[in-house]
């Protein structure tokens, strides 16, 4: 077991000039064998990896991760977690997620900051007023927290604004979910992968996947650069490479990477106290606990994994940033990054078994993945362990795309794409 | 004591110009050509900020953009306020007000230094270890606290006053940095023809080149500064170069595409400033790069290294060269190479008492050292300082001779006073941009820095960007790889002196004599993270650079690490023992330097912040009060209100009106697509889902369109104006992507159909008119159009004239009165809305917006795509199967239409709603069940996609989604609302002349 | 940002063009004859290869034509452009 982080932990290990602190986790080399391995060490692999030890039992468990765990979109997203979407499926997986954020921290003993300051997806024009509230209605009736406000109570809520009804797209209400808000994005990753070790998970980094090996129709273990590990259980959970992974096994899943980009500026004293959502305008602005503007930009058109995206992008974001807060003009942008977001074509995620035993993928979060880091480990682990879906991401299998009963959330996925 | 640092002679600062600045509230004087450092060091101010985390004082570091500690606010008014700017970057101007940050009450006493007190117990990562009991503490108390210490400077409340610019340019040679190197490529390229632009972030040429001391650098016989002056004037006057200064290339992308910003104004006094852009934005796209982006000078590491006072060899030396202010009077000097010797000479060549020289090298066969010796200053060799005095300002340093492996210090401790100290721990290529384009780096393990090596663009790196040091290597690697990289044959030689350089010795973290643990030794001194925090992270099992660099913020303060990263690598490398060119980098991201968001933004700002679409009419709905709604990019007329009436009343009002005698409605929005060739019925009957091969000429017909996936995806009416011609409508939304796909069929699916499509949405202007008096006024605006039944019968077209002017008049209705739409060529748009008043004005002719327009096709159960539909929805589903051919082999979407989940029964299904109250208007995304339970969640069936009162009928009317809704007729549903629940009862989604009697009346 | 040689106009900047997804993904002539399985394999399953891939291209603020491109989607590097219709040039 791992020793408690606390304050008196901290004090404690001062006296000895914080030399004695155990590792997070540990640096694993590969076994031979395993009972399930995971593919991809981000925040939702880590998740799974965390519930199948603690939750199913099962002990010999390997994480693989290509270069350092939550070095993906883990570490790269703007950290916004809210559950406030419109079709049944995808609220109560996302809300599922959201129960579990709420207690995250003491039940990892690990401080990932989740803080509900509240989440506003604002209205342009009567389009989006009339699909907000369907979404409002809809939230309300499935038991998820979701208010409507009318431009002055926007105002009131977020007083930077610009509420003008002179601007080019005025400000015509907002949704708000109270219980959203913003979370430590790399605390996650290492929460989850400090509890997972402590149950003997091995956290196997700079591995990478380089085949899958079948018998028939059966998954007989993975070939990665370091070395031939066998197991009949392999989950992938390796966000924009999914594809890629996918071609090993001769898979092909309904999938396009493309690149998203984000950018801070530098701290300025807190100015915005929530996060504040536009889809029409596309702009997202939070600010982290550092005094960061945290601002999302959207996704290029074309694939690329070069976690690379086009200036254009962020010039049109912070156009948007500065037709709603006009204030933020003489702020700078201190660092601009990218990441690979694997897009499902009805922005909804997939949470499934295949067509070959034993072979296991959660994939296609697209750009809204890390607010269901928690649930989607905890539904992942149960699909894995049992061979079955959790009622709860049986709506997120594969088959959706043959059968037609995809869960379209175009208009909650926050990102046009 | 006098607070005059500056030499009475010296410097490039005009003098005859002095200039008056504030600085926390206190008035100072400097001269034009000053930054606010040197004007504040010439003041004897070295406190000027306090650090992040611990609010420990900390003083002008550097004298350039890698500057960690002293950033300062500047203040104007509320919306002129630039937080987190560098002292060093800002040129000083009359009415320059600028404070001090992140510290309260002040500077020199900020409460928040407690945190300082606290720091054995608050390492790196302290926040993931505690504040989680109890759990409900963490927003409301310790977030709270933690978000009152958050930030650095403070953002502006007002709007910007200021305006930006964006220019492209496009070049053959763009070279970035006129340091020696960037010079010598300039002049190299220019005078050989090349389209070149030139551009360095600083205002003044030369680089590092500008403070060498002259007596020991000479290029053909000139010093320094002789050489670049006429260097730069050379260029000047050659007209195939463009030079910016005071412009930063922020980033570098791929296929050489590059991102600069170009400071206009900042530098100017108050009144200069007025009326000029104060940014501009360069997007280049340059056919080569030539990076001479020059190197950064290192610090050293050892406890208590961040004392203000304690600054880089190169800034002073800078400081006493450029602007003739000494940065202190009993001077120490810390290093490990000669390039701070050079330092040392010009400052006791200008009268500044050097106290001593600790060197961590054995000795040195320089030129430099040995002239120090020669000078008499102390040299401590094999030594380093081990820790520093003064909590304002450095005071005392301690020095001690270092072991044989440099692992450990011996002997005796030496306590040497002084009020500076310069620290020169070597120099780091800005390998920034090069990274950024996709450029490798390799790690020279003699020579300790990262270099560039592979890349993939047209790009070349020289001078000390590329890990070339030395005068003479800098020049004449810029003049060979130049000429070879842009095939020139000759070039000028140039004969350079400089003095000899001895041997570069390196130590990552210095050692100490005290346990490693109670040392403070910072690495990134604006975050506070020190060579513990990066030990205790490894320790912890953050192995990977990434980790190390997120969980001690080491490399993420607002100087991006320009200072801290090499040092945090090399201790990591030390620690773990991995060779650094294995160990790599963190990424360089964009920008370089910090750009600020308006000139991202430029001018797109305001009423530039998207394209605003009119219609040809709209100027006369602005005079007739219409308010308008945003639909796509078009501005639409909503409603038209009279003096006293609401949005209800007016929307009543003209809807009644359209049905009871005339209404005209501007459809000018509705996109049109002009289709001709020998294919183009075959094209049609592919794209819709209905037949169209038996439409005869003159004939309208309404059309659905799908996606492939089976879902609606457009409607609209198209006309057959000849054997081989129509003309489609599309959604207003939808026509620039309905465009597109068909184009994209048509020229990739289906190369073998004759079909030419044109855009001519904003070609026609068209007017709707409907209502029983419609044909009347129709007869009146134009001429030689038989109106009768016979001839003009509903769903055809009809050719005609108003005056001379064509018009096609299409005898269509999505109100479900007698109705015509007229089109003509869009600037006789107006013109022709106004000849339809004046003829309709008998009958009272109304103007009726969208809002009304919706409420009369909901009054007739019609749908409007992306209202009843959202992209879930098939034709089956609005029980349009009437519309869906069976027999056609293909169509768009047909396929999908026949899989498990879109085949069957209880689908989500296209219905009326009626309230019990004919009063109770229900709200439009309100959602339906079957059964209300006490609390949620509820079971929903479907939700309310359109709801208007109905003038015409005296009631509420709603149309919904439900599912299974065709097997509802009659049911009772309810519309659960957060204060009541209200009772519906599901009906026919047309609620008017369920005959169609009115198309005909 | 890309340059592109549309093979109608010649190099021009990325923001002219528009991207269309994977090429040679042909419509299937009789859909009706195909399996469920078959159909969601035309319309959604896709190759997505991080390596050189063939997709296709508009060039919709210039002549509106569409084209192919083999473009290698780990570099965003363009290895050739071609007609559609037409075979890659490698």
């Amino acid at each position: 077991m791992k020793k408690k982080y606390s304050i008196f932990a901290l004090i404690k290990n001062s006296l000895s000039y914080h030399e004695n602190w155990q590792r997070a986790w540990r640096d694993a080399e590969p076994k031979k064998e395993y009972d399930a391995v995971i593919v991809g060490g981000g925040g939702h692999g880590l998740a799974t990896a965390y519930y199948l030890a603690k939750e199913h039992n099962l002990k010999n468990i390997a994480v693989v991760e290509k270069g350092w765990i939550g070095g993906g979109n883990t570490g790269r997203n703007t950290t916004i977690i809210r559950s406030n979407y419109l079709w049944d499926a995808s609220a109560g997986l996302y809300d599922h997620a959201l129960k579990i954020w709420e207690n995250l921290s003491q039940e990892l003993n690990y401080n990932v900051m989740f803080s509900q300051r509240g989440v506003m997806n604002l209205a342009h024009n009567q389009h989006d007023v009339r699909e907000l509230k369907r979404r409002t209605h809809a939230n309300r009736l499935n038991g998820i927290d979701c208010e409507w406000l009318n431009v002055e109570q926007v105002k009131k809520f977020c007083p930077i604004i610009n509420c003008s009804p002179d601007i080019r797209y005025p400000v015509m209400g907002s949704t708000l979910q109270k219980r959203a808000g913003t979370a430590r994005h790399d605390a996650v990753a290492w929460g989850y992968a400090r509890g997972a070790d402590s149950m003997g998970v091995d956290i196997i980094q700079n591995c990478e996947v380089k085949g899958i090996k079948r018998k028939g129709d059966a998954i007989e273990g993975i070939e990665t650069t370091k070395g031939f590990i066998k197991t009949q259980k392999v989950g992938v959970v390796a966000a924009g490479h999914s594809s890629v992974i996918a071609n090993m096994a001769g898979l092909k899943l309904p999938l396009e990477s493309k690149p998203l980009q984000a950018l801070v500026s530098e701290p300025i004293k807190p100015v915005i106290d929530t996060v504040v959502m536009s889809n029409a305008v596309h702009a997202y602005v939070s600010q982290s606990d550092k005094g960061e503007l945290v601002i999302g930009a959207g996704t290029d058109a074309y694939i690329s994994y070069t976690q690379k995206g086009t200036h254009e992008i962020i010039e049109g974001t912070l156009k948007a940033i500065l037709e709603l807060y006009p204030i933020f003009s003489r702020l700078r942008m201190l660092r601009q990054w990218g990441g690979v977001v694997d897009i499902c074509p009805d922005a909804s995620p997939i949470i499934s078994k295949t067509s070959i035993k034993g072979l296991y993928f959660n994939c296609g979060w697209g750009t809204g993945g890390f607010k269901a880091t928690p649930g989607s480990g905890h539904l992942f682990a149960y699909t894995i362990a049992k061979d079955e879906p959790h009622s709860l991401n049986a709506a997120f299998n594969i088959n959706r795309f043959v059968s037609g009963d995809l869960v379209d959330e175009h208009g909650a996925a926050a990102v046009a794409h | 004591m006098s607070n005059n640092y500056r030499l009475s002679t010296g410097g490039q600062i005009s003098r005859s110009e002095p200039i008056l600045f504030k600085f926390n509230g206190k008035t100072f004087r400097g001269f034009k050509g000053d930054t606010l450092a040197s004007a504040l060091l010439s003041n004897g101010i070295h406190l000027v900020g306090r650090s992040f985390k611990y609010h420990r004082p900390r003083g002008i570091f550097t004298s350039g953009v890698e500057e960690p500690n002293a950033l300062v606010q500047i203040i104007k008014d509320q919306g002129k306020t630039d937080p987190n700017l560098r002292a060093t970057q800002i040129e000083i101007y009359e009415g320059l007000n600028a404070t001090s940050q992140n510290c309260w009450p002040s500077v020199k006493f900020d409460f928040g230094s407690i945190n300082n007190f606290f720091s054995p117990i608050i390492p790196a990562g302290f926040y993931y270890k505690t504040f989680m009991w109890p759990a409900s503490f963490w927003e409301k108390v310790y977030e709270y606290f933690i978000r009152k210490a958050a930030g650095l400077g403070k953002s502006p409340t007002k709007k910007d006053p200021d305006i930006y610019d964006h220019s492209y340019h496009h070049c053959e040679v763009l070279i970035v940095g006129a340091g020696p190197a960037g010079l010598v490529a300039a002049k190299v390229a220019a005078n050989a023809g090349k389209k070149v632009l030139l551009v360095d972030e600083r205002p003044n040429f030369g680089g590092n080149l500008n403070f060498s001391n002259s007596d020991y650098n000479k290029i053909n016989g000139l010093k320094p500064l002789e050489w670049i002056k006429k260097t730069c004037l050379e260029l000047q006057n050659n007209k195939n170069i463009k030079i910016l200064n005071r412009t930063s290339v922020a980033a570098y992308h791929n296929y050489n595409y590059l991102i600069m910003v170009q400071n206009l104004t900042d530098h100017l006094s108050d009144k200069n400033k007025i009326g000029k852009i104060r940014q501009r934005l360069w997007k280049v796209r340059a056919k080569k790069v030539i990076l001479a982006t020059g190197s950064i000078e290192r610090p050293m590491i050892f406890d208590c290294n961040d004392r203000p006072g304690i600054m880089l060899s190169s800034a002073v030396r800078k400081y006493i060269n450029t602007y003739g202010v000494k940065c202190g009077n009993n001077i120490s000097i810390f290093s490990n190479n000669d390039d701070a010797y050079e330092t040392a000479i010009t400052l006791h060549n200008k009268g500044v008492k050097i106290k001593s020289i600790i060197d961590i090298r054995e000795k040195s066969d320089g030129t430099l050292p040995k002239k120090c010796i020669e000078l008499g200053i102390k040299i401590h060799w094999k030594s380093a300082v081990i820790y520093t005095e003064g909590y304002k300002k450095i005071n005392k340093i301690h020095v001690m001779q270092l072991s044989k492996d440099n692992s450990s210090v011996i002997g005796r401790k030496l306590k040497i006073d002084c009020d500076l100290l310069c620290v020169s721990g070597g120099y780091t290529p800005a390998v920034h941009l090069f990274t950024q384009s996709g450029g490798k780096l390799d790690y020279d393990e003699k020579k300790h820095y990262f270099f560039p090596t592979k890349n993939t663009l047209s790009q070349i790196s020289i001078g000390s960007c590329n890990g070339t040091f030395g005068l003479k290597n800098i020049i004449s690697e810029s003049q060979e790889k130049t000429r070879e990289f842009l095939n020139i044959k000759e070039v000028e030689q140039l004969s350079v002196l400089e003095p000899k350089s001895g041997d570069f010795e390196n130590i990552w973290l210095l050692p100490s004599n005290k346990i490693s643990g109670k040392t403070k030794s910072f690495v990134d001194y604006q975050n506070d993270s020190t060579a513990n925090d990066i030990k205790l992270a490894l320790r912890e099992g953050f192995k990977s650079i990434e980790h190390v660099k997120r969980y001690t913020t080491t490399g993420m303060a607002t100087d991006q690490g320009k200072i801290a990263n090499m040092h945090a690598l090399g201790i990591i490398s030390e620690i773990t023992n991995t060779k650094l060119g294995e160990l790599g980098t963190t990424t360089f991201r964009p920008p370089y330097s910090p750009i600020t968001f308006g000139a991202l933004v430029g001018r797109n700002v305001g009423q530039f912040f998207d394209i605003t679409r009119k219609t040809p009419i709209h100027d006369w709905h602005e005079k007739n009060n219409a308010k308008f709604e945003d639909v796509g990019q078009w501005k639409r007329a909503w409603y038209y209100p009279s003096e006293k009436e609401n949005m209800h009343d007016s929307v009543q009002r003209e809807s009644k009106a359209a049905r009871t005698s005339a209404g005209i409605l501007d459809a000018s929005t509705l996109g049109k697509i002009d289709i001709q060739g020998s294919d183009a019925s075959e094209f049609l009957n592919r794209i819709y889902t209905n037949a169209w091969g038996k439409l005869a000429i003159g004939k309208c017909r309404y059309g659905l369109m799908l996606n492939d996936d089976g879902m609606v995806y457009d409607d609209g009416v198209t006309t057959r104006l000849d054997e081989n011609h129509y003309i489609m409508t599309t959604t207003t939304g939808g026509a620039a992507t309905v465009m597109g796909k068909l184009e994209d069929f048509l020229q990739t699916e289906w190369p073998e159909l004759k079909v030419y499509l044109t855009s001519v949405t904003d070609h026609f202007a068209t007017i709707s008119v409907c209502g029983p008096n419609s044909k009347k006024i129709l007869e009146k605006v134009t001429q030689s159009i038989d109106y009768s039944d016979s001839n003009f019968p509903h769903m055809s077209f009809k050719n005609g004239l108003i005056d001379k002017i064509k018009c096609r008049v299409m005898r269509i209705s999505f109100t479900g009165e007698l109705s015509y739409e007229i089109n003509v060529q869009a600037n006789y748009g107006q013109s022709v809305w106004k000849k339809c008043m004046a003829a309709g004005k008998e009958y009272g002719i109304t103007p009726y917006g969208t809002e009304a327009m919706h409420l009369l096709r909901a009054e007739k159960g019609f749908i409007i795509v992306g209202q009843e539909t959202d992209g879930t929805v098939t034709p089956v589903d609005l029980q349009m199967d009437w519309i869906v051919s069976k027999k056609k082999y293909d169509f768009i979407g047909k396929r999908s239409l026949y899989r498990s989940d879109t085949m069957r029964e209880d689908r989500k299904q296209y219905v009326g709603l009626l309230t019990n109250d004919p009063k109770e208007i229900l709200e439009e995304g309100a959602q339906i069940v079957a059964e209300v339970k006490n609390k949620p969640p509820m079971n929903m069936i479907g939700h309310v996609t359109s709801s208007y009162y109905s003038p015409n009928l005296n009631k509420s009317i709603a149309l919904a989604v439900v599912k299974n809704g065709k097997n509802l007729k009659g049911k009772k549903l309810y519309v659960p609302m957060p204060n009541k629940t209200i009772e519906v009862i599901v009906s026919d989604t047309i609620f008017l002349d369920k005959e169609g009697k009115r198309l005909n009346a | 940002m890309l340059i592109i040689k549309c093979p109608y106009c010649g190099e021009r900047d990325h923001s002219e063009f528009s991207y269309g997804g994977e090429a040679h993904i042909i419509r299937p002539k009789q859909p009706t004859e195909l399996s469920d399985d078959q159909w969601a394999e035309y319309l959604f399953m896709r190759k997505n290869i991080k390596g050189i891939q063939y997709e296709r291209w508009n060039h919709s603020h210039g002549c509106r034509r569409w084209f192919n491109m083999a473009r290698d989607t780990s570099n965003d590097k363009i290895h050739s452009v071609y007609k559609i219709g037409e075979k890659p040039s490698n």
